[in-house]
């Protein structure tokens, strides 16, 4: 190969001063001016979905289906006059969007063949509670908005919404965080597959209440990003009035680098996936604007920049992989030699960027494209050659050969040289999907305002003053105020995670207030006893958190010191439904007085001195407590019984 | 003025907006006791309450301000909405049809109206082809607005004036007819045309969509593109309605104008041929017929335009126990003829039949037809079908009841003998009434059954 690309990918990802996340400071971030907000969706608890009566909730396996209907979508005009860029893009993909339907959990309405039912009040209602805990200014009149999605993941084409709020505040232990502001929104459909040009739904999901919550790029760090997203999901559940488990919660992660645009990376299923991925985009992005700087250095006038391209169907008869495509064609890019393998992310250079858009806009699937900086290309150098004198090309240009349908290759030449002619300006604007490994990839153009309409079936809801304030009566205490008392009460900093997110504050509170268990003991006792052993062992049901407060009540009641707690948890959770008597009997538990204990003491000493000779006192006072422990627990404090011994 | 500036506001809202002195599309600041909002004001819908100012935020989505919480507004700009479908010139291409358009309104191609919330229609050759450009690839078009009307407001004025516009088009040597109309109406305007307009040389193509197409998965681009191609390729010179078969994007049927109905109130496969099966099934590429005989299309200009319509029918929807005076009213009131839609095979009790023979003895054309809407008036079966012919009702086959209708009401505006106008009734135009119900005209499947289930999974609903 002439033009060394293994070597340039390095060489570009060292200029781009591309550094692992443990090896990133504060200063690394600020360098290239790391900029993050959130979009932070949470469903709501609610029987029923939004916009008609099937019950939420309820999923069904991807080929468990009753119907399955067509349809496509067309761009059309925002309220202000104007078509959307993603519409647009969307459009020219020509997809047949497929739904399956379930019975029992979608009606006419989910497939767009009734119109919306009034709203759900139950779920508007729980909604404007958490936008009350958020802060915001809520709004007068809740009117509901088609927001435009061409990706088929809602069959109406758009997604009913409304703003419930704006400019809200969150206090973070560290930090202010500024909310833009809070929607209710109907869920949509999940995809099953998206292969060529057809893609499939299912319609469970579709219509669940949803709130997205979103923030001002705050966030100066992806550590922070995280953290910001974490209080958020913990505030929503605080109301308890919130879906749990997979899915429920998502967020999309918006991330920008100083000179670099807006991107949105869509779907992120968990909190600590954030921080690689809005690191390797701040740096992606960084990479983008230095493929521009490079470029501009070469192409002086970049309107005038053009591809040219020639089928070489008749030239890779021979290749694997290629010879039973359609079309082959081979593209020239002027001036675009080392633009292709420079370093975009770990593993990905600006030439995936390419072969990205080529699947999702022109349809095919991958692999679609090679290139002539390809580290392991189908087409050797001699046929590159070739192709360099077919298509004219000077020293400098590179070139991409792709393949596919006929039918999709006037659009796939247009999008390889769309997509060049942005990386002439820098980053573009899009939603880009991740994955789990910190990277991620092309997914749509990034929509605007412009794809928002007044829902004409729907009439406006008038929020009256009196109506705000009897539920602002009803809206838990702040999540950063539970955070000061937790601190105020000792309990460690490392079991807050715990506790907020499965909502267990106002249950450790109750303990503390109304059984006086002493507040570090029932905190660490929640935060590391039960963390560990409901994930260690496994009941029939779901343990239950309402069994702690049974179990301290009833500690406090016969007396049994609360240690004892510990020893009775596994068996809690096993068994769930037996009583704390039997569970006593079951770890073999039997009553002693303080003096009975430590009557045994002057015993065991001798024991332990028996036939040495020489005798450390602290080894000798461990294997008596050791010795006593099990029987002492609950029937005398561990502590004090180690100061008489 | 004010209307202008104040687009749909009033009364309190409308004051706030005054003294403040903020106008409809200025962008606002809004301090309020709920805090501070900015956007920009929207027009508001004229049945809304006058408690709310409307506002559009920067992330494009729109709010409602409560008057009663504003403390101060401030207009800090203006930035008026251009609302428009890109227009382009519809080209013409040589060895195209040529098809035209008529706009009677409906939701065919549609708008935003502030002034009631819904979509008001938006047409011309360019706007359509802005926004269904495969249309250049059918037809060459031209259209014309005849009026603005929403379905249920078209009426037997409209008929009229769409049959006499009909005709000039056929005179001036037009391959093919498509009407853009509401679709509540759209089978009562196909039965009026197919009465009006006989002898048809070409297609006249009925077309409206169930989904408005200011959302993307409207019908509307779908159905129109089918309605073109029908009214420009096909050979079928015949009133026709042309709608989604299944709910899917996948073909439309062409129903005659005198046997389809409205069967749903949202589905978009809301129109069924009832007692029969559809013309022909369509899609972008082709024309598939379904029944084999049909007036076929010709080179002449040999139409018949009969443009009659009384006002003096009306129809009784009949339930157990109607007492004798909801008859007795309409015939006082000066009805001349009356569309009974009965039970069963043709029935109403007993209570009404002294009311009856009154209407008999004024001279009131009675006919029935079925509430069943499938099969065939039999009132010969009992005696009370009987009793009631010799009162003068007159069964009218398995003309479905609307269609009856208008025909009765066409017919009243050409003659009032009674033997002509029962002639006229019960001779066919176009299998308004059929010698024949093929056993497949009619299907209504029962979900639940094992066998509709697994049709229902295999094909595309």
């Amino acid at each position: 190969m002439s033009f060394n690309s293994i070597l340039n990918y390095e060489n570009s990802k060292k200029k781009v001063g591309y550094v692992t996340r443990n090896e990133a400071t504060q200063n690394t971030y600020d360098s290239i001016g790391f900029m993050s907000g959130l979009e932070v969706h949470q469903q709501l608890l609610t029987d029923q979905k939004l916009f008609c009566h099937c019950p939420a909730g309820i999923y069904n396996k991807s080929d468990d289906y009753d119907a399955e209907l067509i349809r496509h979508m067309r761009p059309t005009l925002s309220e202000l006059g104007e078509y959307d860029g993603t519409a647009l893009m969307e459009f020219r993909t020509r997809k047949e969007i497929i739904y399956r339907i379930n019975n029992e959990n979608a009606c006419t309405y989910e497939v767009d063949d009734t119109p919306p039912f009034p709203i759900n009040m139950d779920a508007l209602e729980k909604a404007l509670e958490i936008s009350l805990l958020s802060k915001l200014n809520v709004v007068g009149e809740v009117h509901i908005t088609r927001k435009q999605y061409l990706d088929g993941s809602i069959p109406t084409g758009f997604q009913r919404t409304a703003i419930l709020g704006v400019e809200g505040e969150l206090e973070l232990p560290n930090k202010k965080i500024r909310l833009i502001q809070l929607s209710i929104e109907e869920d949509s459909c999940r995809e099953i597959s998206d292969i060529g040009h057809v893609r499939l739904y299912k319609t469970d999901r579709l219509g669940m209440p949803l709130i997205e919550t979103v923030t001002y790029p705050d966030f100066v760090n992806p550590d922070e990003v995280k953290e910001g997203c974490d209080y958020i999901r913990f505030l929503n559940r605080s109301t308890g009035k919130v879906r749990t488990g997979m899915g429920a919660g998502r967020q999309d992660v918006n991330v920008s680098c100083r000179g670099g645009n807006r991107v949105e990376i869509k779907g992120v299923a968990h909190t600590k996936w954030i921080p690689e991925l809005t690191h390797n985009e701040a740096f992606r992005q960084w990479a983008l604007l230095q493929i521009k700087d490079l470029l501009l250095t070469r192409i002086h006038n970049p309107a005038n920049w053009k591809v040219n391209h020639v089928s070489i169907k008749n030239l890779t008869k021979d290749i694997p992989n290629i010879s039973d495509k359609e079309n082959v064609i081979a593209i020239n890019l002027p001036q675009f030699e080392g633009a292709l393998s420079y370093f975009t992310q770990p593993g990905q250079m600006f030439a995936d960027e390419l072969s990205t858009r080529l699947k999702v806009i022109a349809c095919i699937e991958k692999p679609n494209m090679t290139h002539s900086e390809d580290i392991s290309s189908d087409i050797d150098d001699k046929l590159f050659s070739k192709i360099k004198d077919i298509l004219n090309s000077n020293k400098g240009d590179a070139q991409v050969v792709l393949w596919g349908n006929e039918e999709d290759m006037k659009t796939a030449i247009e999008t390889i040289e769309e997509r060049c002619k942005l990386a002439l300006e820098g980053v573009p604007e899009e939603t880009r999907k991740s994955f789990e490994d910190g990277t991620t990839i092309f997914e749509r153009v990034l929509p605007g305002a412009d794809r928002m309409y007044p829902d004409t079936d729907s009439a406006p809801i008038p929020l009256e003053d009196k109506y705000i304030e009897t539920l602002r009566k009803r809206i838990p205490q702040d999540v950063i105020d539970n955070y000061k008392q937790l601190k105020k009460w000792d309990i460690p900093e490392e079991t807050y995670t715990y506790i907020f997110s499965k909502n267990l504050f106002p249950l450790i509170e109750r303990i503390i207030n109304e059984l006086g268990v002493q507040p570090s003991y029932v905190g660490t006792f929640i935060g590391h006893e039960v963390k560990f052993a409901t994930g260690h062992y496994i009941g029939p049901e779901n343990f239950t958190f309402e069994r702690v407060y049974s179990l301290f009540k009833y500690l406090s009641k016969e007396n049994i010191k609360h240690e004892l707690a510990e020893r009775m948890l596994p068996d809690m959770i096993l068994h769930p439904k037996m009583d704390f008597d039997s569970i006593l009997t079951s770890i073999n538990f039997k009553r002693y007085s303080k003096e009975e204990i430590l009557s045994k003491i002057p015993l065991l000493f001798d024991k332990f001195a028996e036939g040495k000779k020489e005798i450390s006192l602290p080894k000798q006072k461990n294997w008596v407590m050791g010795n006593l422990r099990k029987i002492a627990m609950g029937n005398i404090n561990l502590t004090e019984l180690s100061k008489e011994i | 003025m004010d209307n202008d500036i104040f687009q749909g506001y009033k009364g309190d809202a409308l004051e706030l907006l005054k003294k403040y002195k903020v106008r409809v599309w200025g962008t606002v600041v809004v301090d309020t006791t709920r805090g501070t909002f900015e956007g920009t004001v929207l027009p508001r819908a004229e049945n809304d309450d006058d408690k709310h100012i409307v506002v559009k935020i920067i992330t494009g989505y729109n709010i409602g301000i409560d008057t009663r919480t504003i403390t101060s507004m401030k207009e800090t700009g203006y930035k008026k909405a251009n609302y428009k479908i890109p227009e382009k010139e519809f080209p013409t291409t040589p060895g195209l049809p040529y098809v035209k358009l008529f706009g009677t309104g409906g939701t065919i191609a549609s708008r935003l109206d502030y002034r009631t919330g819904a979509v008001i229609p938006a047409f011309s050759p360019g706007e359509l082809y802005g926004a269904v450009p495969e249309l250049a690839d059918i037809c060459n078009l031209d259209t014309e607005k005849i009026f603005a009307v929403f379905s249920e407001n078209m009426g037997p004025k409209q008929y009229m004036a769409l049959a006499v516009a009909i005709g000039k088009e056929i005179e001036k040597g037009i391959d093919g007819i498509v009407i853009g109309h509401g679709t509540d109406t759209l089978h009562h305007t196909g039965a009026a045309l197919t009465f009006m307009c006989q002898n048809l040389p070409v297609p006249v193509v009925l077309v409206g969509s169930q989904r408005s197409s200011d959302r993307p998965s409207s019908d509307a681009a779908l159905n129109l593109m089918h309605a073109m191609k029908a009214a420009g390729q096909s050979d079928i010179a015949e009133v026709m309605v042309c709608m989604f078969g299944p709910t899917s994007d996948e073909y439309g049927l062409l129903h005659k104008g005198t046997r389809v109905r409205k069967m749903h109130s949202s589905y978009r496969s809301t129109f069924r041929t009832i007692g029969d099966t559809p013309l022909a099934r369509i899609n972008r590429k082709e024309i598939l017929p379904i029944k084999k005989s049909y007036n076929k299309r010709r080179n002449d200009k040999d139409v018949k335009i009969l443009p009659y319509f009384s006002d003096k029918v009306t129809m009784l929807y009949y339930y157990p126990g109607m007492a004798a005076d909801t008859l007795d009213a309409l015939v006082e009131k000066g009805y001349k003829g009356i569309i009974f839609v009965g039970t069963g095979l043709g029935h109403v009790n007993k209570e009404l039949y002294p009311a009856i023979e009154r209407a008999q003895a004024k001279g009131v054309h009675m006919y029935m037809t079925l509430q069943t809407l499938w099969g065939y008036v039999h009132m010969f079966v009992y005696d009370t079908g009987r009793d009631m012919m010799a009162k003068g009702i007159i069964p009218a086959g398995n003309m479905l009841p609307e269609v009856a209708w208008v025909k009765l009401s066409w017919i009243l505006g050409q003659t009032e003998d009674p033997e002509e106008v029962k002639k006229m009734m019960l001779t066919p135009i176009n299998d308004e009434i059929t010698t024949r119900e093929p056993y497949n005209g009619y299907l209504v499947y029962q979900g639940g059954v094992p066998e509709v289930e697994d049709f229902i999974k295999d094909v595309h609903k």
